[in-house]
């Protein structure tokens, strides 16, 4: 079994308002330093596949067929195995 | 020449269905999210609304229901199909459109009339409202910044793929009218072929003078008319 950890996050240059808010937020707690901020979403997934080659395969197939909008969205993600 | 409004939940189908149904007085049926055929239909619509409840992204899971890969097919074969609001999130999830949608610019949901200039007058959607004429509609949306890039863009440009811009009263594309920051204040776009349309702001809302106003009744009205100039040989239907 593995555990996959998704990070979803808007590409380069893709307007972020949730980010834009979030950061005028902390400036406005007076968090002068905070240079950017940048959201994101985080999927966990838990796959019962015996081994890491097409675990990983199964990610990306995930990501790319419904996770991420990858007209506007980037991702990366960590595959960790797992006891049953 | 049948309608068909796909149901998904968290969608305002009863809106669209309505206005067919009671509005028009032509045939309309439901469609089912878990729909694996899709027959005797000629225009399908996908309504406005929160399917799913817009987990995800806006349109996002709708977009991969069994009833989507029909419709593709259906588009694929010339079937009208129609995605108002949530609708329009989700061909462009599907592909059916090109592009994709942001979160509004200001960060707040919208919802008031807006203006709309005619961009296309020439497709199934829009055959009964005047190239450049000035119309209005509702929007509610916080979704609904349209994103493509710049070479998308060109290409929608040159192919008169952009059916509807946001404008002011006087039909000045100007940014001060663009209510959630689209790219060339875009409101609506179609495919190459013209037979699928995706639109943000919502015709079924505005389709009774009782409503504020009925420029949208001439949307649904333009199918007819090119179902009929399509069936009887180029003759124009009058009302």
């Amino acid at each position: 079994m593995f555990e996959a950890a998704v990070y979803v996050t808007l590409k380069k240059g893709i307007l972020d308002p949730e980010g834009k808010a979030v950061k005028n937020s902390l400036r406005s707690l007076g968090y002068e330093q905070v240079e950017e901020v940048k959201s994101g979403k985080l999927f966990l997934l838990k796959l019962k596949t015996q081994d890491r080659k097409t675990a990983e395969e199964e990610v990306r197939q995930i990501c790319e067929k419904l996770l991420v909008n990858k007209v506007l969205e980037d991702y990366t993600f960590e595959l960790r195995e797992v006891g049953r | 020449m049948k309608f068909g409004v796909v149901f998904f939940p968290g969608a305002n189908a009863a809106d669209c269905f309505y206005v067919i149904d009671q509005v028009i007085g032509h045939p309309v049926s439901s469609i089912q999210p878990e729909e694996r055929e899709l027959v005797g239909f000629d225009c399908v619509i996908l309504p406005g609304g929160f399917s799913y409840g817009d987990y995800l992204r806006a349109g996002a899971l709708a977009g991969a229901a069994p009833v989507v890969e029909q419709i593709a097919d259906f588009a694929e074969q010339g079937g009208l199909v129609l995605g108002i609001g949530n609708g329009f999130q989700i061909l462009l999830n599907a592909g059916l459109l090109p592009g994709a949608m942001r979160k509004n610019e200001n960060f707040r949901f919208c919802c008031r009339d807006v203006f709309l200039r005619v961009e296309n007058s020439r497709t199934p959607f829009t055959n009964r409202y005047h190239q450049g004429e000035v119309i209005k509609y509702p929007i509610a949306h916080g979704e609904g910044n349209y994103y493509v890039d710049a070479d998308g863009l060109a290409q929608l440009e040159q192919n008169g793929q952009v059916v509807f811009r946001y404008c002011n009263e006087d039909g000045e594309l100007i940014p001060a009218a663009n209510p959630d920051g689209s790219v060339g204040n875009i409101a609506g776009i179609c495919n190459v072929k013209g037979n699928v349309l995706g639109l943000m702001p919502h015709p079924e809302r505005c389709s009774e003078e009782i409503l504020g106003n009925a420029y949208g009744l001439r949307l649904f009205l333009s199918v007819l008319d090119w179902w009929g100039i399509h069936t009887q040989e180029g003759v124009m239907t009058d009302e």
